[in-house]
């Protein structure tokens, strides 16, 4: 180790940092005698960087070479930017001393694409390979499959890694062979499609084999650039949404388009990134994934854009006043889920909670549900007089929306300090 | 008001919760000894820990709550807030006395309170595991400073032991002076009479580094500093994740 890694680790890290995917969830492994740590289910996160985002894997390219040249990202062959290539030693050690000290849970492996994506993809193989069977490495490993790699390189990398993904990032194939024209989805989705297999097959295979390798058990995950076109929220959700419906889909990460290209005429010029629509998506994601909500209810033709004044949930109720109020004492859990207010947590306590006695809106408070904005959507014993009917949702949605500017009491005088010089 | 007097152990308040049935009063407060009494006191009683007596109390709630709400009194225990003898008190009372299982009431004051304490904890213990940061030593020694609002360093043990079972490790709370070491075969639990530097600053000398130490905590700053992305900085974001109070020992902090 000397001073010369940790400028490859700037250089490298800096490539790999918008890639958002950092979770390290999914498997749970314990120590085990010989080998270097272990893997908790729920995942982990280390630290979080200024931008308030988790840490807990270290994310870090094998190289930033590039042949191709898509215009949202910012190793493109065609920018000048520096370049470096850790060896497999180098990427080892760091990994394992990193770990040794609790500064992470793991590796996240990506490159760039060099000579060929089964050349590339080769390469970080070996690495996983290396950190498992030769220093012991028992910790996460979350690696990225190289689009357009066969599936032999995939077989192998899932016996190694936690975790594989492979970014669609643009959600429509028509805009992505104008940004990046090297690629298409046939590329993106076959190796998607042989980490499916993989997993299934070994699941199948581990039924009558105890011991039988276990496939990448975190399954996979994917991201989409968000902004970069004129796709819809709603071509992304669906997109989304048919992606939840496969076995092995655990995640799909949006991830904000920050024009790292700015000369690229092809994208849009943005003075910010989209970070409100990225925490929406990711609020209709939750939805999807968690609330049993259905992509249609969400967004369709007639509501193609999530609104970026309300929460998709709050937005949902605001459209379907009918469905309210909802009594706390009766309603079964599914629909607790879709009241405004009411997450997983609070709905899963009501229902425990009001076997033992009828549930009033302090204790309500109390268990965690946000009333400033249940209280338009609920009956429960005391309280109904202002739902969302009464009040028309127009009206629901301005209250809930105000702006909360400093409130100034016009009793309270003011004294004026004389600048003392 | 009755006022209980006990020696603010878990063995002591679980024999005060024997002593109030077999007395059948119960304390409006709990007390250590010397600690001022209330203004109107009635009658004082001083409890002696008894093991006996506890086990009883605790099988008898082993009949009435499950396992996983046990652990939550234990880890609840271990907030040491001074109001928690009491709450658990109460608990303990109320999930004797009912004929059916009380644990899921969250409707009930003291239930929702303790599960919240329990909350509190258990994010507590998770934030060490998240944020505590080993300085490996001379010896090949790693080295953690930390220190939790709640005593939870008992309940981080078993993930230091899971995940760094081979190598030496010593963890370290700065507030209550105390750590646990484990020498690869065993974790015990060490006070020191004399502190060295480290004990004191949570922070190796250089001169007790080991050689590339110095290397590794410069190349995870840098790391840290590089993946932020600059667009997207967010102060109060990053606060709210990891709190100010543990970036005193956290080494991308220094």
């Amino acid at each position: 180790m000397n001073e010369t890694v940790l400028e490859k680790l700037k250089i490298l890290a800096e490539s790999a940092k918008y890639d958002v995917s950092c979770a390290s969830s999914g498997t749970s492994r314990s120590g085990k005698k010989g080998m270097v740590g272990s893997a908790a289910g729920w995942g982990i996160c280390h630290s979080f960087a200024e931008d308030g985002r988790c840490i807990s894997l270290l994310k870090i390219m094998l190289t930033n070479y590039c042949m191709y040249d898509c215009a949202y990202c910012i190793n493109r062959r065609s920018n000048d930017l520096p370049r470096a290539t850790l060896s497999v030693t180098e990427l080892v050690d760091l990994t394992i001393e990193f770990y040794r000290r609790n500064y992470i849970e793991g590796l996240f492996l990506s490159s760039g694409v060099v000579r060929s994506p089964d050349y590339t993809m080769e390469r970080l193989v070996r690495v996983v390979k290396d950190l498992r069977l030769i220093h012991r490495f028992n910790g996460y490993i979350h690696m990225k499959s190289i689009p357009g790699a066969s599936q032999e390189l995939v077989n192998e990398a899932g016996l190694y890694a936690d975790r594989l993904s492979v970014n669609i990032e643009i959600p429509n194939e028509k805009s992505l062979q104008t940004l990046a024209p090297e690629k298409d989805f046939k590329s993106v989705f076959a190796p998607m499609r042989y980490i499916q297999q993989g997993v299934l097959q070994s699941a199948e295979e581990r039924k009558r084999f105890r011991h039988a390798p276990r496939f990448a058990p975190a399954g996979q995950s994917t991201q989409m650039i968000i902004g970069a076109t004129a796709d819809t929220d709603k071509d992304i959700l669906r997109l989304s949404s048919a992606l939840y419906q496969r076995p092995t889909m655990k995640r799909v990460y949006y991830s904000g388009f920050i024009p790292v290209n700015d000369y690229d005429n092809r994208l849009p010029a943005l003075k910010q990134p989209p970070l409100v629509r990225e925490n929406r998506l990711y609020q209709a994601d939750w939805l999807l994934r968690f609330y049993e909500f259905k992509v249609d209810e969400i967004v369709n033709d007639a509501y193609p854009e999530l609104d970026l004044e309300v929460d998709p949930k709050l937005s949902w109720a605001l459209r379907n006043p009918h469905v309210f109020p909802v009594d706390i004492n009766k309603a079964d859990y599914e629909l607790l889920l879709r009241i405004p207010g009411i997450g997983v947590k609070s709905a899963k306590m009501i229902v425990v909670s009001r076997r033992y006695s009828r549930l009033g809106s302090e204790q309500l408070k109390k268990i965690g549900v946000v009333m400033k904005k249940a209280q338009y959507f609920i009956t429960c014993h005391e309280l109904a007089m202002r739902t969302v009917n009464e009040l028309t949702p127009e009206n629901v949605r301005r209250i809930l929306t105000q702006k909360k500017g400093r409130k100034l009491d016009d009793r309270q005088l003011t004294i004026q300090f004389q600048d003392v010089l | 008001m009755i006022a209980f007097i006990y020696d603010k152990t878990f063995e002591g308040l679980l024999t005060a919760v024997f002593d109030a049935y077999v007395r059948k009063s119960f304390p409006d407060v709990l007390l250590a000894e010397g600690e001022p009494l209330p203004l109107f006191c009635e009658e004082t009683v001083t409890i002696y820990s008894d093991k006996k007596k506890a086990d009883r109390v605790w099988k008898g709630l082993e009949k009435k709550v499950s396992k996983l709400s046990l652990s939550g009194l234990t880890v609840s225990w271990l907030s040491e807030l001074p109001e928690v003898d009491m709450l658990l008190f109460r608990y303990i009372r109320k999930a004797l006395d009912y004929s059916k299982s009380i644990e899921l009431n969250f409707g009930d004051p003291d239930v929702l309170q303790i599960s919240k304490v329990w909350k509190k904890v258990s994010n507590e213990r998770l934030r060490i595991m998240q944020f505590l940061r080993f300085q490996k030593a001379l010896d090949g020694t790693y080295f953690s400073a930390v220190e939790p609002i709640y005593n939870v360093l008992p309940l981080v043990l078993p993930y230091l032991n899971d995940r760094f079972g081979d190598q030496k490790w010593l963890i370290y709370d700065m507030r209550r002076e105390y750590g646990y070491y484990y020498d690869l075969k065993e974790t015990i639990e060490v006070r020191f009479e004399q502190k060295e530097e480290h004990l004191l600053s949570g922070f190796l000398n250089e001169s007790l580094m080991d050689k590339d130490e110095k290397l590794f905590q410069q190349m995870w700053k840098e790391y840290f500093k590089t993946i932020a992305i600059k667009e997207r900085i967010n102060p109060k974001l990053h606060r709210q994740h990891m709190p100010a109070r543990f970036w005193k020992y956290m080494t991308e902090k220094q």
